[in-house]
């Protein structure tokens, strides 16, 4: 609409000299990551994951060494008694505390404080899938690239152990890890990383496939540029974004397969806990004590629905929608 | 309602649609104006980006959820089934009654990529009946037969064999020409091709084109062209809208735009387009790109990458000037009190170069 | 299609034969005990594993398993069920977990076909924005803590359900272990759904269909349910995959003598029952490549572009 009421001034039919126009200002500033981070956080679901991931990453380390007691600590009164099941009260009340000592999420039925373990646990739930969920990374990661990159037999043969290792249950690897490991942390990361990295290696050796037949990657070979050099160098960077939306949903699978395993009980053993382990006695005193299984419950479904926001948000981010016109 | 002219079969009035997305309200369509005459065929020229598919989008009610109408009306001249002449305004349809009455059996619509425009899971014949079905009062074996008659007609040999062929079954050039007999299915007045020849090598573009040309005569179809490709509007167009960032910034009939442009925009479309005579490094190409319509650009939106803007260009918006009859334009260059300015050496050569064709061809 | 099916037979087939040897070669090549119980004297376990031919070559032996398999013998346990023959225990086993994970698939397709579908055809509206958080709990809360809930409320606050499974009431005490196992399917099939439609009803096929003047449930049944559903049938079998691993711990929690209990006791007890652990893998794996070979077959029949070869590429 041209607006009618105004009034040219002399000057108005200048042409303007002094300018540059072969500068583009629309998207000069915009780096991708700037972009992709701008996504993210316009995003209301992801910003919300992000804050109680981090509050509970935070919880889990700050949490146990915050409290006067340690994890496995069997918290006695004064006369030697063991403060058994003191349920979740306010403090002050006479179900809440005992002897002057308070407890926020009550001590479970050996008197053991359960803020302290409920932090340690998610704590050791947060270890083993932040490492293996790495490790599966790296593994899945090179596996991928390579047989994407090198392709024909190399490829052929490397799918071929992919399909059959990918047609493997993970629950038939844990039984027979449970042959020969003992029990305990160890078996939890090693199942999970047997199994977790088939996912990352299929992101990866599409994103070379797709990535290969490009210009730039053919360039850099014609100039004598070593294969491993142009998969790291070159591609690496490209593929980061697909990879790290797949450990995003990788990181609640772990977190699952750790509390399955222990619930079962070839998972972490006591004194030591876990979220699945706590899950675990809580459920074994559900008829006497069944406040004991909500803190345990309560941080695992928070986790997941922190990583699970977080995880779909950067899937949008890096494959934003743009409306059509 | 009431339309310009006796032969006008759709209006465009004032159009202005914005969406809401995360990023904030992009206002996409700022007040477009478009005539579509029967029988003739219309084309809307814009870089990607600029609302020409935007704006046909709102005449087939397929306008995205996110999409506002702010104000404008699509008129739209028809005869009724009861035989009555009547004029409705296609944005106040309710979308129920619009698929009813208006899409297929009076508006069709022809899609850019016919890889993805078809259903993989239905055999092209029953893609093509579906329409008849739809609004046409026969059985399926009527159907049928009209389908393979219209099979036939966008010139697709073995039809009786393609109607039990599923899509990915056959090639771009052969899917397109399905897409365009679906189109035809029930008897349309008003054909919108939304860059039908985008996706499609350059030796099948040339024959759809051919195809729709011709059909276009046989039917007496009156047709609008979505496209970027100047090359397309010359070759099929009566009438030319360039649209920049939400706006027609020029309209004339074909020779206006392509022998008298006005527009430092349609000057730089043309100088842009490739020809047999220039020479690669004398090509020349529009500095920048589009206005982010995100922000509403104060005065002209194409003034950043105009390299004859003008002062008043920064605050206001030019209002359409009028060259002729059929031709105007949104400069402020056609003030009376704007220096004179000339399209560049090169265009001018160009142009006389072509014109100098068209005599000896005569 | 003969010959595609004939050919994921073929390799289906081939794999599990593939991995039938690897878990027998690493369950016999294991350190350890076979025999953990400590009242065996050193002459007794020597008697045991000559009896069971455990002291020949080990491919002697894996011929003779196999050949014991393909007649549908997996043979005797070493510790459990004090040695009773492996397809006696199974047969019950099987029977209970195949019905109640039966009922439980098809409670959650079913729920979550519709609550999908019923969310994409509202989208943006309440009922979206309820199967969206429907499903985030889904995948966030597992199913057994799902089931400790509802066996905690309505069978021991309100003792209205059996608070343990009980054959002789099987159907009344199949719905809170169906149930919670179905949960998760339930969600992710909601989720995958309401995704699948949305898009396909912003393809441009359906708004060929819709410039056609195709509208309402017309629209829906032909072109987009059609297409959102064929790519939800690949989801279906890692997910009643996850339901088996989940089976575990809910036949745990509520007292189901199924095969997840079975492989619980075979791995979790105090001894680990080798022959339980190869027969449960070799169960597993079977149904795992037979679910997602049927699910392969399924998929080349439903989409025409897999059932459909192409042929004929004509000219433009």
């Amino acid at each position: 609409m041209a607006d009618t009421t105004y009034v040219p001034v002399p000057g108005d039919f200048e042409l303007l000299t002094d300018r540059d126009i072969t500068v583009d200002k629309n998207f000069a500033s915009q780096s991708y990551w700037k972009g992709v981070a701008t996504h993210f956080f316009h995003n209301r679901r992801a910003v919300v994951g992000l804050v109680l991931v981090l509050v509970i990453v935070i919880l889990a380390i700050l949490g146990p060494m915050l409290s006067p007691y340690a994890y496995d600590q069997i918290i006695r009164a004064a006369d030697n008694e063991q403060v058994v099941a003191k349920g979740i009260a306010p403090p002050g009340t006479s179900e809440g505390s005992f002897a002057g000592m308070t407890f926020l999420f009550g001590t479970d039925d050996l008197g053991r404080d359960l803020w302290t373990r409920t932090w340690q646990g998610a704590r050791v739930s947060l270890i083993i899938a932040f490492v293996t969920i790495f490790i599966d990374m790296i593994i899945g990661m090179s596996y991928g690239l390579i047989s994407g990159y090198f392709g024909g037999m190399v490829d052929n043969v490397m799918q071929r152990i992919v399909e059959v290792a990918n047609s493997v249950p993970r629950l038939v690897i844990v039984s027979v890890l449970a042959i020969f490991m003992p029990k305990g942390m160890g078996l939890v990361i090693v199942a999970l990383l047997l199994t977790e990295w088939i996912g990352m290696s299929k992101i990866a050796r599409a994103e070379m496939l797709k990535m290969k037949e490009q210009e730039y990657v053919l360039a850099s070979r014609t100039l004598g540029a070593k294969s491993l050099h142009i998969i790291f160098k070159q591609i690496l960077p490209n593929t980061i974004g697909p990879i790290i939306t797949q450990m995003m949903f990788s990181i609640p699978t772990a977190i699952f397969t750790e509390a399955f395993l222990s619930f079962v009980g070839v998972g972490i053993m006591l004194p030591q806990c876990s979220i699945g382990s706590l899950i675990s006695t809580g459920f074994n005193n559900i008829t006497t004590l069944p406040y004991q299984i909500l803190s345990p419950i309560a941080v695992l479904a928070l986790q997941m629905l922190g990583f699970n926001f977080i995880g779909d948000g950067f899937r949008e981010a890096l494959a934003p929608k743009l409306e059509d016109m | 309602m009431e339309m310009k002219n006796e032969r006008t079969i759709l209006q465009i009035n004032d159009l202005d649609i914005s969406f809401k997305t995360n990023a904030g309200v992009i206002h996409a369509i700022r007040g477009v104006n478009i005539d579509l005459q029967k029988g003739e065929t219309v084309a809307i020229v814009g870089e990607s980006g600029s609302g020409k598919s935007v704006t046909m989008k709102a005449a087939v009610g397929l306008l995205d959820a996110n999409a506002t109408v702010n104000s404008g009306e699509i008129l739209y001249r028809y005869v009724d089934d009861a035989g009555k002449e009547t004029i409705v305004d296609l944005l106040k349809m309710p979308k129920k009654q619009l698929r009813n009455t208006i899409n297929g059996s009076h508006i069709a619509m022809v899609f850019q990529d016919p890889m993805t425009s078809l259903d993989p899971t239905m055999t092209i014949g029953k893609q093509i009946m579906e329409g008849i079905l739809l609004h046409k009062k026969v059985d399926k074996q009527a159907a049928a037969a009209r389908a393979l008659e219209l099979l036939e007609l966008v010139g697709i040999t073995h039809a009786e064999a393609r109607m039990k062929n599923y899509p990915h079954q056959l090639s771009g050039g052969m899917r397109q020409r399905v897409v365009i007999a679906i189109a035809l299915a029930s008897d349309p007045d008003i054909l919108i091709c939304d860059e039908p020849t985008t996706a499609l090598d350059v030796t099948i573009q040339a024959r759809i084109l051919e195809l729709i040309k011709e059909i276009q005569a046989r039917l007496k179809l009156s047709v609008i062209y979505i496209t970027h490709d100047l090359g397309v509007v010359a070759k099929v167009a009566d009438y030319v809208n360039v649209m920049y960032a939400g706006k027609i910034i020029e309209v004339g009939n074909v020779n206006e735009i392509f022998y008298e442009p006005k527009h430092p925009y349609t000057w730089g479309l043309l100088a842009a387009m490739p020809d047999l005579e220039t020479d690669d490094d004398r090509l020349m190409s529009i500095p920048g790109s589009p206005p982010n319509l995100l922000h509403e650009p104060k005065g002209d939106a194409f003034a950043a990458r105009n390299p004859f803007a003008l002062a008043i260009d920064e605050k206001v918006a030019p209002p359409m000037f009028k060259v002729s009859e059929t031709h105007y334009a949104a400069t402020w260059l056609l003030h009376p009190d704007a220096p004179k300015v000339e399209m560049p050496q090169e265009l001018q050569a160009r142009i006389a170069r072509a014109l100098k064709d068209v005599e000896e061809y005569l | 299609m003969a010959k595609y099916i004939l050919k994921r037979v073929g390799l289906a087939l081939l794999t599990l034969f593939l991995i039938v040897f690897i878990l027998f070669v690493l369950v016999r090549i294991m350190p350890g005990n076979p025999f953990p119980s400590e009242r065996m004297s050193a002459e007794q376990i020597a008697n045991k594993r000559a009896e069971m031919g455990l002291d020949d070559p080990i491919l002697v032996q894996f011929g003779r398993y196999f050949m014991n398999l393909l007649h549908g013998d997996f043979g005797k346990g070493t510790s459990l069920y004090y040695g009773a023959p492996i397809n006696t225990v199974l047969s019950t086993c099987i029977s209970n977990s195949f019905r109640i994970g039966g009922i439980a698939i098809l409670e959650g397709t079913a729920v979550g076909l519709l609550l999908g579908i019923t969310a994409a055809l509202n989208k943006g509206r309440f009922l979206d924005g309820f199967c969206t958080v429907f499903s985030i709990l889904g995948v966030c809360v597992p199913g057994y803590v799902f089931l400790i809930f509802l066996q905690y409320f309505f069978a021991y606050r309100i003792p209205f359900f059996p608070y343990f499974f009980d054959p002789n009431r099987f159907v009344f005490s199949a719905i809170l272990p169906s149930l919670s196992l179905s949960l998760f399917t339930m969600s992710t099939v909601a989720r995958f759904t309401r995704n699948e439609m949305v898009e396909v009803m912003d393809s441009d096929y359906v708004h060929l269909a819709e410039s056609k003047g195709m509208t309402g449930s017309l629209l829906v049944r032909k072109h987009i349910l059609r297409n959102a559903l064929i790519p939800i049938v690949t989801v279906l079998g890692p997910l009643i995959v996850d339901l088996l691993t989940g089976a575990l711990v809910v036949e745990k929690i509520y007292g189901i003598n199924g095969i997840g209990k079975l492989m619980v006791d075979a791995i979790a007890g105090e001894g680990v029952d080798y022959n339980y652990v190869l027969a449960l893998g070799i169960l597993y794996s079977a149904l795992y490549i037979g679910i997602m070979l049927v699910v392969d077959i399924l998929y080349g029949i439903i989409d025409p572009r897999i059932r459909v070869s192409a042929s004929g590429e004509g000219e433009a």
